[in-house]
């Protein structure tokens, strides 16, 4: 989707503030919910759980802006619990579980996905080879992709195959479209490419890791 | 969706409450801190910190829920706190990079394939599993950054920092990462190549970076006590101890 979150390239938002001797989490909180989103997706097994990063590119821009890093994960994760049923609003206001609502089932674990891992152990033959010139599709999917703006309609070059890798795009509700394992390779555009003049010097190049359905050849 | 949701999870019943006391006991703090010399910014601090956000309390009610359905343990959380606060961080990762300055063959494999190098160290794991590690020179410097995201490589560094995750690193490291280079006191030639990695898939990376001129008879210990967070980024160099404590 093009969301708030797709910010590659993107001028006003200050300067970079790095914090010395930051902390690891600042409170404990950001702790217990980096903690629990950790542990907690083995629920969604068997359920609407959906693709966290879909969950989180759909909270409104402004919101997204304004929260912090942890807030965003907390809010993911409660929207994911209740759209689940796994927990209700009566329980999250009273701050306790409900006595008369049966305990949550664990489903097992689907046996054709290797632990969570998008690596795929499957024969695809590549399409694209390193040193190709390749062109990015123009996709504006709503759903959500790893495919940022700024690489859009432009030109690269293949520098890495990394193997294959289930694809993670989703539909507009942040289901996932299949697993469709595929290529994943390393494209060099060069900064003259994505920036123009901006970009300060013509030895420049960013790297962007790119799923095969994003890419034509050139 | 998202939104609504998000809307009335900031308005419960419970939390109004909790929060409404909570500002009572603020209130006193700030009357008492108005009492005290205004310099005294470290003990209004203190006061302040005391009171439990909005967004603590709403946390905790979550865990509680959680908790009491049986669906987490406390201590599997704590565990995972304890882990990233004191066992996974970029110690792991300078471990990895003095080992590559120390060893050419080492090194060889590293920049080849890191995933299994990274491995023989003992790291590795959730957002670790595809490694990729690239080599700053006189000629080329590396940065990493994820515009969509946060992906960082957890095993070797740890989790990342704020300004990490922020927009002004998203939005700026990839059209003008010069610039921000410049302000992490990063200042280079016209002739050094900048590539920048945006780690939009499932790789996360690692830069390896240049090692120091005056190091040649450290240990590969010594040489993991200068490696910094930020150099392996890619937003700093690395340097020696004598000219150490320059914020690098």
């Amino acid at each position: 989707m093009n969301g708030i979150h797709d910010m590659g390239g993107m001028d006003g938002m200050g300067p970079v503030e790095p914090e010395p001797n930051e902390p690891v989490f600042h409170e404990p909180w950001e702790g217990r919910v980096y903690a629990l989103a950790r542990r907690m997706g083995r629920w969604g097994r068997g359920r609407n759980w959906g693709s966290g990063r879909f969950g989180q590119e759909s909270i409104a821009p402004a919101e997204y802006l304004r929260m912090s890093y942890y807030e965003r994960w907390f809010t993911n994760l409660v929207n994911r619990l209740l759209r689940t049923d796994l927990v209700t609003e009566e329980e999250l206001d009273s701050g306790n579980a409900d006595p008369d609502r049966p305990r949550p089932t664990l489903f097992p674990e689907l046996t054709d996905v290797s632990g969570g891992s998008a690596r795929r152990d499957v024969d695809v033959s590549p399409r694209f080879r390193a040193e190709q010139r390749v062109h990015v599709r123009n996709l504006h999917p709503r759903g959500h992709t790893r495919l940022p703006r700024y690489t859009r309609g432009k030109h690269g070059t293949v520098i890495r195959d990394h193997g294959i890798f289930a694809l993670q795009d989703t539909d507009e509700n942040g289901q996932r479209l299949g697993d469709n394992p595929q290529h994943v390779y390393t494209v060099r555009f060069t900064a003259r490419e994505l920036w123009g003049e901006r970009a300060a010097s013509e030895r420049d190049a960013v790297y962007v890791e790119m799923w095969e359905d994003y890419l034509d050849p050139a | 969706m998202a939104k609504s949701k998000e809307g009335s999870v900031g308005r419960r019943k419970f939390l109004t409450n909790a929060a409404a006391t909570a500002a009572a006991i603020a209130g006193q703090g700030q009357v008492a801190d108005a009492q005290q010399t205004a310099s005294d910014e470290d003990e209004q601090e203190h006061e302040h910190q005391t009171v439990p956000s909005d967004i603590a309390l709403r946390v905790k009610a979550l865990e509680t829920v959680l908790v009491e359905k049986e669906m987490v343990d406390p201590a599997e959380l704590d565990e995972v706190v304890d882990t990233y606060e004191n066992k996974v961080g970029p110690r792991n990762g300078a471990r990895v990079v003095a080992r590559a300055w120390v060893d050419s063959g080492y090194k060889e494999r590293l920049l080849a394939d890191a995933t299994e190098p990274i491995a023989e160290l003992g790291y590795g794991g959730a957002q670790g599993e595809y490694m990729v590690v690239v080599e700053n020179t006189p000629t080329v410097h590396n940065l990493v950054v994820c515009t969509l995201c946060s992906c960082y490589p957890w095993p070797t560094l740890g989790l990342p920092p704020v300004w990490y995750k922020s927009a002004p690193y998203r939005s700026r490291a990839v059209i003008e990462p010069r610039g921000v280079l410049r302000e992490f006191g990063v200042e280079l030639d016209d002739d050094v190549e900048v590539r920048v990695w945006d780690s939009t898939a499932e790789i996360r990376y690692l830069v390896l970076p240049e090692r120091p001129a005056g190091t040649e008879n450290m240990t590969e210990a010594e040489l993991a006590e200068i490696v910094t967070r930020d150099s392996m980024i890619g937003v700093a160099q690395v340097t020696p101890p004598a000219a150490a404590g320059g914020g690098a």
